[in-house]
């Protein structure tokens, strides 16, 4: 090997390193890459730091037969609003300055969609197990309660240690693994390659939800340097690895009209008028033209920002 | 006046020292009610007979210092950090049992089961609630105390529609090495306080609000309640005392949210 082929080849590599690492997608190509039928993971805690734009453009979408996982919020009621979901998997769904989803609500009153109700734990264990490849975590959440009643498939497992004083083990939940194979995850924060910072009070459970899923894509309100990062926070705050990730998309207001702090509050306002919708089907068809049949995340916020 | 039982004091002022009151005792755990209400309480008790407790922000962070309910009264004030505690490490706490959660319930009945999920069953509710949420794990890691602001047949139940939280009797059928962990200790309505201090662990009166009749309380819930037979007449709920009532009114709730979730 000469020295040129050396430096040629370095170049060469260089080249497409900076080409593999450039992750960025827009909303439509991330819906591309998605299948009805997929499990679909979703970050955030109810209505905070959801990727709503990611959302919007799966409601766009002729995609159906979804399962969705996800700590619930407006997510899964808008979802649930238009038909793309066979089966909802959460331990909650609330928008929590409203505390009951109203679309989520008339779904499940309706018997529109299957559903796995967890304990918030067991569903963060079922998460956790799914990031380790393992089939369950063990949990005592949900002996007693009716968890078990209402999920036949969840089983139970007895420890193969005694819990002293006594000479047999103790029976656990045996939590499966909720396996996603695609995680949608809004984050403050990236860069080109995929890594994610949040600047809020917590991360909730992206970073699993990354970790649980075949394929991650990851929405920011803004993708700086790498070099960056450490201007925006300390490094307790780079909690989502590229290795997890498969596509960035830029999203200013990303998670409206859920929170997404420091960046913005919650847009109350519309909040309210969303869920006020569950209740008047006209009224659910002019919020549906004007706002989620907006083309583009930038035509949306356009909607929202000319809205009285 | 400090110390001494006043008298003009509200049901929901009531209600707020019932709550403080189930923490007496607790030290070294998380104490977390969910709700104006037992919020006030919980900080009442640490700010008097419970100092060993800490407390959530609820938000993201367990936090010193006595300051306001309400989330935009809180954030205004300075707040003295003394853990970080997203979610995730709310979740270690609860399985690590240092905690004592006081927390709402659509249904309960006279084992301690309660309700929060669904009403109308599970397979097609006619009214979806907020779902098992953290109930379960819960109940069967650590200590549980319950506040129902409007006691009636309707929330005072003979049987659940869903168990979310499970009471004594499912315990019984749990057995033990895995039902150890369990206590519903205390229920406090907008009526009475109530415990499960009875042999076959059913729901007892323990004392009754001020002004309140033993009639009313029977005609408002949805089983039999046992009754203290040593007793001749029903206990009276303890009155604030007028430090108490002092730290509610000036310091815990000034903006008088405790009126708002029970109407006097």
């Amino acid at each position: 090997m000469t020295d040129s082929d050396t430096s040629h080849s370095a170049a060469a590599n260089s080249a497409a390193e900076k080409h593999a690492t450039d992750k960025r997608m827009t909303e439509a190509e991330v819906v591309a890459e998605l299948r009805s039928g997929m499990t679909i993971g979703i970050g955030g805690w109810g209505s905070r730091r959801k990727p709503m734009s990611l959302v919007r453009a799966i409601l766009r979408s002729d995609l159906e037969d979804l399962t969705v996982v996800s700590y619930g919020g407006p997510d899964i009621g808008l979802l649930c609003a238009t038909g793309k979901v066979r089966k909802a998997i959460y331990g909650f769904v609330s928008l929590d300055s409203i505390p009951l989803e109203p679309h989520f609500r008339k779904a499940r009153q309706s018997g529109a969609i299957k559903v796995m109700e967890l304990d918030e734990g067991a569903f963060y264990l079922g998460l956790l197990a799914a990031a380790h490849r393992m089939p369950f975590y063990p949990t005592r959440a949900g002996l007693g309660s009716d968890m078990l009643a209402m999920n036949p498939e969840i089983k139970t497992i007895q420890s193969p240690y005694p819990t002293p004083p006594y000479e047999t083990g103790e029976t656990l939940v045996a939590m499966p693994a909720l396996e996603l194979d695609v995680a949608l995850i809004h984050m403050n924060r990236a860069d080109l390659s995929g890594n994610g910072q949040f600047l809020g009070p917590d991360l909730y459970f992206d970073d699993l939800f990354a970790m649980a899923a075949s394929k991650t894509y990851l929405s920011a309100e803004k993708i700086i340097p790498t070099e960056a990062f450490r201007d925006e926070g300390s490094f307790h705050t780079l909690r989502i690895s590229r290795i997890y990730v498969d596509g960035v998309v830029e999203a200013p207001r990303g998670a409206h009209f859920t929170e997404c702090p420091p960046d913005y509050q919650r847009d109350e306002a519309f909040q309210r008028q969303y869920a006020a919708t569950a209740k008047d089907p006209q009224a659910w068809q002019t919020f549906k033209q004007k706002f989620l049949d907006a083309p583009s995340h930038e035509a949306y916020l356009e909607a929202v920002e000319s809205s009285p | 006046m400090t110390g001494l039982p006043m008298t003009d004091a509200t049901r929901a002022e009531i209600c707020v020292v019932a709550c403080a009151e189930a923490f007496r005792g607790d030290r070294n755990l998380l104490c977390n009610p969910i709700g104006n209400v037992p919020i006030i309480g919980g900080r009442l008790a640490r700010a008097t007979f419970a100092p060993e407790m800490v407390y959530t922000d609820t938000v993201s962070s367990l936090v010193a210092g006595n300051y306001p309910v309400g989330a935009a009264d809180s954030e205004k004030v300075e707040k003295a950090v003394e853990t970080y505690a997203p979610y995730r490490t709310i979740f270690d706490i609860v399985w690590s049992g240092r905690r004592h959660v006081l927390m709402g319930a659509s249904q309960i009945d006279m084992w301690g089961n309660q309700n929060i999920a669904a009403i109308g069953g599970w397979d097609k509710p006619k009214a979806q609630l907020l779902g098992l949420r953290g109930a379960p794990g819960n109940l069967i890691n650590h200590t549980t105390s319950y506040w129902v602001p409007q006691h009636s047949i309707r929330s005072f139940v003979p049987e659940v529609d869903v168990v979310s939280g499970p009471g004594y009797d499912r315990m019984r059928e749990l057995g033990a090495p895995g039902n150890r962990f369990h206590e519903v200790r205390r229920v406090v309505s907008n009526l009475g306080v109530f415990d499960f201090d009875t042999p076959d662990r059913r729901m007892r009166i323990r004392s009754l609000h001020l002004g309140v009749t033993l009639d009313e309380v029977k005609d408002n819930t949805g089983f039999e309640l046992a009754m203290d037979a040593t007793q001749d007449e029903v206990a009276v709920t303890r009155l604030p005392t007028g430090e108490e009532l002092q730290l509610i009114r000036e310091v815990l709730d000034p903006n008088n949210l405790r009126d708002r979730e029970l109407p006097a």
